[in-house]
């Protein structure tokens, strides 16, 4: 990536649940990948499928041999939803946000959720060119999404 | 190959239901509403509770069929089932594996039930409330993507866009069942219309949805009783003959992250072939529909998914009245459903379904011979019914 886009300013309020790895260790590469600010992905070493979120086998030849590559962190607007309705207390004050779902192309098109950062009355289209920040926390690191 | 199904094998010939309460007033609970209903049904069927041997519920219903059986002085449970996944994608299958149980012989008289009184124990509609989140809604609750109605809203935005479908199909679904909650005194929303204006002009929740493409949240119970066709003619009421039953999910369905190869879907596209082609008719037999509304983008697609109209119609299709009884040309939630009847996590649509078929809906569809009775959309795994009289 040519610039690397870092927010320490949280888009949600603070109060919101923060991710943190599976107890099996399956998703703990990614989310060490997001603290280094780096997108990663699974993808199996026999036949180059791509797949998230992460599995102990790959999806299409059930091989066990899966490694983790790094995405570029530009995506599209796959679909996305504006939010009025908070359903958490740390919502309560926030007004509407923006939600997105982005497609990965050079990962297989996996998916990934964030919130698309700006205005959350912002239009937004499917199809919107989209690249990752790294909104940091103390000890975990979100990704999220800002037009290009 | 008919061999092998449950078509024309078994009947409803009970169904009951307690009083339908706005959320958090039952005055009883929750597992004494499941006690009512169930009697009710048995009544109805102009059984004994004696003769129940059998239990099928669905999305983790809290009411055991052990303490059930106990507390109605059942003598054997000779069945007991519990259908998996949440939502309502298991309304359908909970009937559907009680009349399995019925063709197997396992039991006799099995009921189908649900009973809900979620302020006794936790709302659906809540988020997470917990610091830490782990596993697949890690990837999606810190974004504040938590709730069914968030779930839900992606996809049929999703969905509405790739097919250039307006907000007019949900306001359409929407009037439908308001329109029929109006002719049925059960329902929480009767002598409450809805207008188009008033449909536009309600609140967000999260868009494509308004307030009213939401379905209720309600206390009560509900229960069908199922037997053989051969038990169900000496029985009081006309018996509705099972003609198919489905359960299940497309691939790679619910993968984490919204990853699921196809989004933008209801997820009945694998069930619908096999529901139809087991009950032997097309879509165009069907009279009258009953689809599990969380949320209208869900009837929407279920319809389409169904066969009942292409996505290229469904929007002429779920407007203009299209769906609105008598006049409509397939009448849908023809009891308010989980918009505006009540919130029974569907299965007050399997009793809709019953009604229909037997002639006694407040909403009558003149001369109805077969029912469609989906359940669940957008989640996995989903269920079908198609009922005939
Ligand atoms: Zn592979």
């Amino acid at each position: 990536m040519s610039v690397e886009h870092v927010t320490t300013v949280s888009y949600l309020p603070e109060g919101m649940p923060l991710p943190a790895p599976m107890p099996d260790g399956l998703d703990a590469p990614f989310w060490e990948g997001t603290k280094q600010h780096k997108l990663l992905v699974q993808r199996c070493k026999t036949c180059g499928s791509f797949q998230f979120g992460p599995e102990w086998i790959c999806h299409k030849c059930r091989s066990g041999e899966l490694s983790w590559v790094e995405s570029s962190g530009r995506g599209k607007v796959y679909a996305f939803e504006r939010v009025w309705h908070p359903v958490h207390k740390a919502l309560k004050e926030r007004g509407p946000y923006l939600i997105v779902l982005v497609e990965l192309p050079d990962a297989g098109n996996v998916r990934m959720v964030g919130n698309l950062l700006g205005d959350p009355q912002q239009d937004v289209k499917i199809g919107d060119s989209v690249e990752v920040v790294w909104e940091d926390h103390t000890d975990v690191t979100l990704v999220q999404w800002q037009r290009i | 190959m008919t061999d092998y199904t449950i078509k024309d094998k078994v009947a409803i010939v009970g169904i009951g239901e307690t009083r339908y309460y706005k959320a958090g007033q039952s005055p009883v609970s929750e597992f004494q509403l499941a006690l009512e209903a169930i009697q009710k049904a048995v009544a109805d069927a102009g059984l004994q509770v004696e003769d129940i041997d059998g239990f099928a519920s669905y999305s983790d219903d809290r009411n055991d069929p052990v303490r059930l059986a106990a507390a109605l002085g059942v003598p054997q449970i000779q069945f007991s089932n519990m259908h998996w996944g949440g939502g309502g994608g298991g309304v359908a299958g909970a009937v559907g594996n009680a009349a399995a149980a019925v063709v197997a012989g396992y039991a006799k008289h099995v009921v189908a039930f649900r009973a809900l009184a979620q302020g006794q124990f936790g709302r659906f509609g809540q988020g997470h409330a917990g610091a830490r989140v782990r596993g697949p809604m890690a990837y999606s609750m810190p974004y504040g993507l938590m709730s069914p109605a968030q779930m839900f809203a992606m996809r049929t935005q999703r969905f509405m866009y790739e097919h250039n479908i307006s907000q007019e199909a949900l306001c359409g679904i929407a009037l439908a069942s308001y329109k029929h909650a109006q002719q049925n005194p059960r329902a929480i929303m009767y002598g409450r219309p809805l207008t188009r204006e008033s449909y536009y002009n309600s609140r967000w929740i999260v868009e494509p949805f308004h307030l009213f493409d939401c379905c209720l949240e309600n206390d009560g119970a509900a229960a069908v009783i199922l037997t053989t066709t051969e038990r169900a003619r000496d029985l009081k009421q006309k018996p509705v003959y099972l003609m198919a039953a489905a359960q299940g999910s497309g691939y790679r369905q619910w993968t984490a992250a919204h990853n699921d190869p196809d989004y933008a879907t209801s997820n009945f596209k694998t069930l619908a072939p096999r529901l139809f082609g087991m009950a032997g008719i097309t879509p165009k037999d069907v009279d009258v529909a009953q689809v599990y509304e969380n949320f209208t983008g869900g009837v929407l697609m279920s319809l389409v998914e169904h066969g009942l109209c292409s996505a290229e119609e469904a929007e002429a299709f779920c407007t203009n009245g299209n769906l609105e009884w008598p006049n409509g040309g397939l009448p849908l939630n023809t009891s308010g459903g989980n918009l505006a009847e009540a919130y029974m996590h569907g299965l007050e649509l399997v009793l809709e379904g019953v009604r229909q078929m037997r002639g006694t809906s407040t909403c009558q569809v003149k001369d109805a011979q077969v029912c469609l009775v989906a359940a669940g959309p957008m989640v996995a795994p989903v269920s079908d019914l198609l009922l005939r009289n």
